[in-house]
C-alpha cells in the first residue's frame, strides 16, 4: 500500500484526534453522574412535597424515618445510612481478619505453586455474580444463623443484616487481599533479608517488619474494600429486607441506601414523582460516602512510602 | 536498671533450644491457620456451586427450563426471554467497551505522555473504576431513559454496561501495550513508519491477547450485574422476545428487555420455595458462564506470555 506522505500524515492527525475523543468520554461519563446526581437532588429539594427548599434540606438531616412512598412523607436519610453502615461493618469484622492473614499467607509463605493455584480462583470469585451471593445469603447462610442461635433464645428474623454483613464480607476479600498482596509486593526484599539476618522468624518479620512498611497500602485496600461493602447491592436487596429503621442489631431487617434505590426502580414511577427523585438523593448520598472513603484510599496509597 | 550478675544469671538460664523450637512452632501454626484461611475463602466457592447445584437441580437438567418463558406456574417457567436478553446485551456492553475503551488506552499509553490531560483522565478512570454500580445505573435513568428517551430498552443497558466495563478495558489495554518494548517502536519508527502504521502493524497485533483477556474478564463481571439494570427499569416479566437484529435492527435496540441476574433476582424474591428452586438453577447457569469466560481468560494470558517473551 503506497500512500502520499501528506495522506500519511493526514491519518495520523485524525487519529490522534479520535483516540483523544474517545480517551475523553470517560470524563464525560464522571461530568454527567454528577450532573444527573446533582440535578435530580436539587429537584428532590425543592419538590412540593418534602416541604420545598430549604425545609426538606432539614428534614432530610433532621427526620429519623424515612417513607418518601408512604402518604404520610418522611424524609429523614438517617435509617437508611444507619443500615448501610451496620451492614459494613459486619462485613469488616470477616474481611479485615481473614484478608490480612491470606494476604500475609500468600505472599510471605506460600510457595509459588501455591500461589499460582490460588490467585485465578480467587480472581474467579470476584466474578460470581453478586445477586447469586444474595440467593446464598438468604437461603443459606440466614437458615444456619436460625439454627445456631435459636436454641439460645435469640430470635433471627428471616431478614437481616447479619447474614448479608457476613457473606459480603467473603465477597470483598479476594479483592481486598490481593491490594493487601500487592501491598507487601511493595515492600523492598532488602528489609525481610536485614529481619532474617537478625534471627527473626518469618511470622515476626511479617507482622513487625512487613507490615508495618506497607501499613498506608493496607488501609488504602481496607477503605476500597469498605466503600464496595457500602455501594454493594443485590446481596442486601435481597437478604437485608425492606425496613428502614435506626438500629444496631443486626438480626433485624434494615434497609441500605441501594436496597432502597432497587426496591423504588422495581416500581413503575413517573419522572417527576417525588418518589422518583428521592433515589436520587439518596444516590447522591452514596456516591458521597464512597467518593470520600475512595479519595482517602488513593490519597494513603500515594503516601506509601517508596524504598 | 539489671544489674550485671542479674544479667549474667538470666543468659545462663536462657535455653537457646527451646526457645527456637517455640519460635518455629508459632511460625508453622501461622502458616497452618494461613492455609486454612485461604482454604476457607475457596470452600466458600466450592459451597455455593454445590449449594445451587443441589437446589436447582431438578431444573438444571430439565430441557424445557431453557426453552420456556417465565409463567405463573414454577414447574412450567424457564428462561429463554433472560438469556437471549443476556445475549442482547451482553453483545451492546462489549461494543460500548471496545469501540470506548480500547481508544482511551492506546491514547493514554501511546499519545497521553505525562500531559496534563491524560493525567487528568487517568484520575478519572481510577475514580470510575471505583463507583457502585448503581450509581452507573442512576446515571442511565437520568441520561438515556428519560433525557435521551431511549426507554427501558437493550440499548439503554448495553450502554450502561459497557460504561460499566470502560475502566476495566482502559487499565487491561494500557498494560499489555506497556510490555510492548521500546526497540520495537524504534524500529519501526526508523524504517519509515508514520506512528498509525506502528500502531496497526506492530503494536496492536502484539497486545491483542492481552487486550482481549482485560476484555473478557469485564465481560464475566458485567455479565452478572443486577443493580444498574434494575434501576433503569428493566422488566421482571417477558414473555416475547426481541425482534432478530437482521429483521428490525432499530426495533430489537429499543425492545424491552429481561437478563438473567434479574430473573433470578425476581425468583428469589418470591415466597414460593418452588421458585428458590428456579432461582438456584438460573444462579448456577450464571456461575457456570462466569467460570468459563474466566478459564478461556487464564488460558489466553498464559498463551500471551508463551507467546511474546522479549
Amino acid at each position: 500500500m503506497t500512500l502520499s506522505l501528506g495522506a500519511k500524515k493526514a491519518i495520523d492527525v485524525a487519529l490522534f484526534l479520535f483516540l483523544m475523543l474517545m480517551g475523553a468520554v470517560s470524563v464525560f461519563v464522571t461530568f454527567a453522574i454528577v450532573w444527573v446526581l446533582v440535578v435530580d437532588t436539587v429537584r428532590f429539594f425543592t419538590h412540593p412535597e418534602g416541604g420545598g427548599f430549604p425545609i426538606s434540606l432539614i428534614r432530610f438531616f433532621t427526620e429519623t424515618q424515612w417513607t418518601p412512598t408512604f402518604y404520610n412523607k418522611q424524609i429523614g436519610i438517617w435509617p437508611l445510612v444507619n443500615g448501610t453502615f451496620l451492614i459494613a461493618f459486619i462485613s469488616m469484622l470477616v474481611a479485615v481478619p481473614l484478608g490480612i492473614l491470606v494476604a500475609v499467607y500468600l505472599s510471605e509463605y506460600a510457595s509459588w505453586k501455591v500461589r499460582e493455584t490460588v490467585k485465578p480462583w480467587l480472581d474467579f470469585l470476584e466474578a460470581v455474580p453478586t445477586v447469586v451471593y444474595g440467593y446464598f445469603a438468604l437461603l443459606f447462610v440466614t437458615p444456619i444463623l436460625q439454627k445456631v442461635l435459636e436454641p439460645f433464645g435469640i430470635p433471627v428474623e428471616g431478614m437481616n443484616a447479619l447474614s448479608p454483613g457476613i457473606v459480603i464480607g467473603v465477597m470483598i476479600l479476594p479483592y481486598t487481599a490481593s491490594m493487601i498482596e500487592d501491598a507487601f509486593k511493595g515492600v523492598p526484599q532488602y528489609l525481610r533479608e536485614a529481619s532474617y539476618s537478625l534471627g527473626a522468624s518469618k511470622l515476626r518479620t511479617a507482622l513487625l517488619v512487613v507490615l508495618p512498611a506497607a501499613k498506608s497500602g493496607v488501609l488504602s485496600a481496607y477503605l476500597l474494600g469498605f466503600s464496595r461493602a457500602i455501594g454493594e447491592t443485590m446481596v442486601v436487596a435481597v437478604a437485608a429486607g425492606m425496613y428502614p429503621q435506626i438500629t444496631a442489631n443486626p438480626l433485624e431487617p434494615i434497609q441500605t441506601i441501594t436496597g432502597y434505590i432497587v426496591q423504588v426502580a422495581l416500581g413503575d414511577l413517573p419522572f417527576n414523582s417525588f418518589e422518583y427523585l428521592s433515589i436520587f438523593a439518596a444516590g447522591f448520598m452514596l456516591f458521597i460516602i464512597t467518593l470520600i472513603l475512595n479519595s482517602i484510599a488513593v490519597y494513603l496509597k500515594s503516601k506509601a512510602v517508596g524504598y | 536498671m539489671q544489674t550485671r550478675g542479674e544479667v549474667e544469671t538470666r543468659l545462663k538460664e536462657f535455653d537457646i533450644e527451646k526457645y527456637t523450637t517455640s519460635v518455629r512452632r508459632r511460625d508453622a501454626i501461622f502458616e497452618i491457620v494461613g492455609l486454612i484461611a485461604t482454604f476457607l475463602v475457596m470452600l466458600f466457592l466450592f459451597v455455593i456451586s454445590v449449594d445451587l447445584l443441589i437446589d436447582g437441580w431438578v431444573r438444571i437438567k430439565d430441557g424445557s427450563f431453557y426453552t420456556s418463558y417465565p409463567s405463573r406456574f414454577p414447574e412450567e417457567a424457564g428462561i429463554l426471554s433472560s438469556w437471549v436478553g443476556t445475549v442482547y446485551v451482553m453483545a451492546g456492553a462489549i461494543f460500548w467497551a471496545v469501540v470506548l475503551g480500547i481508544p482511551a488506552g492506546i491514547y493514554l499509553e501511546e499519545y497521553g505522555g505525562k500531559g496534563k490531560i491524560a493525567r487528568i483522565i487517568e484520575a478519572n478512570i481510577s475514580n470510575l473504576a471505583a463507583v457502585p454500580s448503581i450509581v452507573y445505573g442512576l446515571l442511565a435513568l437520568g441520561v438515556f431513559v428519560y433525557r435521551f428517551k431511549f426507554g427501558e430498552s437493550i440499548l439503554t443497558a448495553g450502554l450502561t454496561l459497557g460504561l460499566l466495563m470502560l475502566p476495566v478495558v482502559v487499565v487491561s489495554t494500557r498494560e499489555s501495550i506497556r510490555r510492548i518494548p521500546r526497540s520495537i517502536r524504534e524500529a519501526a519508527y526508523a524504517l519509515g513508519a508514520t506512528r498509525w502504521e506502528t500502531l496497526f502493524h506492530h503494536i496492536l497485533p502484539y497486545s491483542l491477547g492481552g487486550i482481549f483477556t482485560g476484555l473478557i474478564i469485564a465481560a464475566s463481571r458485567a455479565i452478572g450485574e443486577t443493580a444498574p439494570l434494575i434501576t433503569i427499569g428493566a422488566l421482571t416479566f417477558i414473555a416475547f422476545l426481541p425482534p432478530a437484529p437482521w429483521e428490525d435492527f432499530w426495533g430489537m435496540l429499543l425492545s424491552p428487555f429481561t437478563v438473567l441476574p434479574i430473573q433470578m433476582y425476581n425468583w428469589v424474591s418470591r415466597p414460593q420455595e418452588a421458585f428458590h428452586t428456579n432461582a438456584a438453577a438460573a444462579g448456577f447457569i450464571l456461575l457456570v458462564i462466569a467460570l468459563l469466560m474466566n478459564s478461556i481468560a487464564f488460558y489466553l494470558r498464559y498463551k500471551v506470555r508463551r507467546k511474546y517473551q522479549w
